[in-house]
């Protein structure tokens, strides 16, 4: 799949108008220098032959070179990924955690006005893009009120603790520098927020709804009539099952997080890939598109894959089919 | 039963939702001052390439409801002239999306297990399997930016989903007796494909498609918020946003009023289609 997401995607990049080897080398160049650049980058061949020559590059990690960052486009993913990855780690672990309470509380007070604000919310939320949840929180708090920073990820003159996994906060952990820590958890505040909204209001909904839904079944009135006591029939026999349907839209949710990541790390100046991935767009700088492309194809796909896990471990009619065949 | 009682049944189980007349409500309300924009609006001039630095910079008064932007240009009519690029945006890419997505579905579902099935479902997974947005961005990017390819990118992109949602129908439905028989009757591919299967998926692709009118709208306003849709100094929600951004927070009106109007349109199809998705379901039951 990924190999077939390379073809297209390489495909449109080739479709660019114009030439990327004269683009490069500015309108004075000499034509045998763009022709030279050409050969160098094999694009004097046919375009299946480019193709072969860009994926066994590829296979070997390397991405081609930055036409106008002038960097292996490799090396500038591997500064600004990390980035990103926290953001998203961050957002999705605020999303997935109030997004299950919210829902768990509006099924518990199921048409009492908990469940009324949850439910205009939830409408609110779901249709406010991320980047004016954003732009709205840049207001308020980091503006209006300074309580949260909304520049970049440290607070500059803030020593960057050394680089292990790129991600400050597990870095700063790691080395036990928790004022580190702290500054960097501030700095992701604003934006995780505003990339986790619209997809924690769709959680709480399917949430609620899926726990409503299991409530009016059989085995739960049994279990009732045993005499179970409330809460636990609440939280083992209601909440277990009914989180599934929401883990299983995590995939989704996470492929629109990550689509907003690039409005939003803009907005917050924010040093991940997205934001790279937006500069080299407005620039054509079609060997770093198709590497964003494909890199952020892959952390799609691998999240799916977690997510898919995630769901057969929770549900075990999943679980015992796989295992039988 | 007369025509019009239908219409009257309809509308009663559609207005026992309140929510769904605001959603109907809201769309109406935009697609009105969309049309009529020239006349609905204060300014209308406003919405072309007008300067008047004597104006730059209003807060929201009477005679700007909404302030005015760096140039002294009214955005609420800026706005109103902004949602005609935007609707524009969604009825065409929708116009491509559907017929071309729902063939792919119902072929790809009824002729289950051949090379086609393989072939067309493979290909949209490809698709899917990169955040749509990011696709969006990526085509628009190594074009030309305006409202056109804008437009493009989203329906490269878009086609899939409604590839996906045909083809989970059509595969249960190509074993349903109607089908079957049709086959024994002798029946063409194309009257199978289109009389027999297709009618029977028409209200989910109906909802689908109210809902995605606003999700188009959303992609739409992003593409323009990075300055890949609608060209200055044409309106579009989007880059609206994007520019009162960076005159934060002294200019708040800027940002904030096209942000809002984005949320609403949304809102008001996702109200819309939520209603209308309940309508068919109830009439099933």
């Amino acid at each position: 799949m990924l190999i077939g997401l390379s073809i297209v995607v390489f495909i449109i990049a080739r479709l660019v108008p114009g030439d990327p080897a004269r683009a490069a080398l500015g309108p004075r160049a000499t034509q045998e220098a763009v022709d030279a650049l050409r050969a160098r980058l094999h694009l004097d061949k046919p375009i299946y032959i480019q193709y072969a020559y860009w994926l066994k590059s590829v296979l070997q990690g390397d991405f081609g070179e930055s036409l106008f960052t002038r960097r292996p486009v490799i090396e500038d993913i591997k500064e600004f990924l990390p980035a990103t990855i926290e953001l998203a780690l961050f957002a999705g672990i605020f999303m997935t955690f109030f997004g299950l309470l919210l829902g768990v509380l509006s099924a518990r007070y199921a048409n009492t006005w908990v469940d009324n604000l949850v439910r205009v919310l939830s409408y609110l939320g779901i249709a406010t893009p991320a980047f004016v949840v954003a732009i709205v929180l840049l207001l308020v708090f980091g503006m209006y009120y300074e309580i949260f920073p909304t520049i970049g990820r440290l607070t500059p003159g803030m020593p960057s603790p050394p680089r292990i996994t790129g991600l400050i906060t597990l870095d700063s952990l790691f080395t036990g520098n928790l004022a580190t820590f702290w500054d960097a958890l501030k700095h992701l505040f604003l934006p995780g927020i505003s990339l986790s909204l619209g997809g924690l209001f769709q959680e709480a909904r399917i949430t609620r709804s899926s726990m409503l839904e299991n409530a009016k079944k059989d085995y739960v009135g049994a279990a009732r009539a045993y005499g179970i006591p409330e809460r636990v029939v609440f939280s083992k026999y209601l909440f277990k099952p009914s989180v599934i349907p929401t883990v299983s839209i995590l995939g989704l949710d996470f492929a629109s997080l990550i689509g907003n990541a690039f409005l939003v790390e803009l907005l917050f100046n924010w040093p991940g890939i997205s934001r790279y991935g937006i500069n080299v767009m407005l620039r054509k700088d079609v060997e770093a598109i198709v590497a964003v492309v494909m890199i952020l194809g892959i952390v799609f796909t691998v999240v799916n894959i977690a997510v898919d896990l995630l769901v057969a471990y929770l549900d075990p009619r999943i679980r015992l089919v796989a295992r039988e065949e | 039963m007369g025509k019009r009682t239908v219409w009257g049944k309809w509308w009663y189980k559609f207005s026992r939702n309140p929510l769904s007349v605001v959603g109907l409500g809201i769309v109406c309300g935009i697609v009105f001052v969309a049309l009529f924009a020239p006349w609905v609006a204060p300014y209308p001039e406003h919405a072309g390439p007008y300067v008047n630095y004597g104006e730059a910079n209003r807060p929201p008064s009477f005679s700007h409801p909404f302030g005015t932007d760096a140039f002294g240009r009214d955005i609420l009519s800026r706005v109103f002239f902004a949602f005609r690029s935007s609707l524009l945006m969604g009825l065409v890419v929708l116009a491509i999306v559907v017929p071309v997505g729902v063939t792919l579905g119902l072929v790809a579902g009824y002729f289950k297990e051949s090379w086609l099935d393989v072939f067309i479902m493979r290909v949209t997974d490809i698709f899917l399997s990169v955040p749509p947005l990011i696709l969006a961005l990526a085509i628009t990017s190594v074009l030309k930016p305006n409202l056109t390819n804008a437009m493009m990118a989203v329906s490269v992109m878009w086609w899939p989903w409604y590839t996906r949602l045909v083809y989970g129908m059509a595969t249960s439905l190509r074993n349903e007796y109607f089908v079957q028989s049709a086959e024994l009757l002798g029946a063409s591919k194309f009257h199978i494909l289109f009389r027999e299967i297709l009618p029977n998926c028409v209200s989910t692709i109906l909802t689908k498609m109210t809902l995605d009118m606003g999700w188009v709208i959303l992609i739409g306003a992003a593409l323009s918020f990075v300055g890949l849709g609608e060209q200055p100094p044409k309106p579009a929600l989007g880059t609206m946003v994007s520019d009162g951004a960076r005159y934060l927070p002294e200019h708040w009106w800027m940002a904030v009023f096209p942000g809002l109007a984005i949320m609403l349109i949304v809102l008001g199809f996702n109200l819309l289609g939520d209603g209308i998705g309940d309508l068919f379901s109830l009439e099933e039951a």
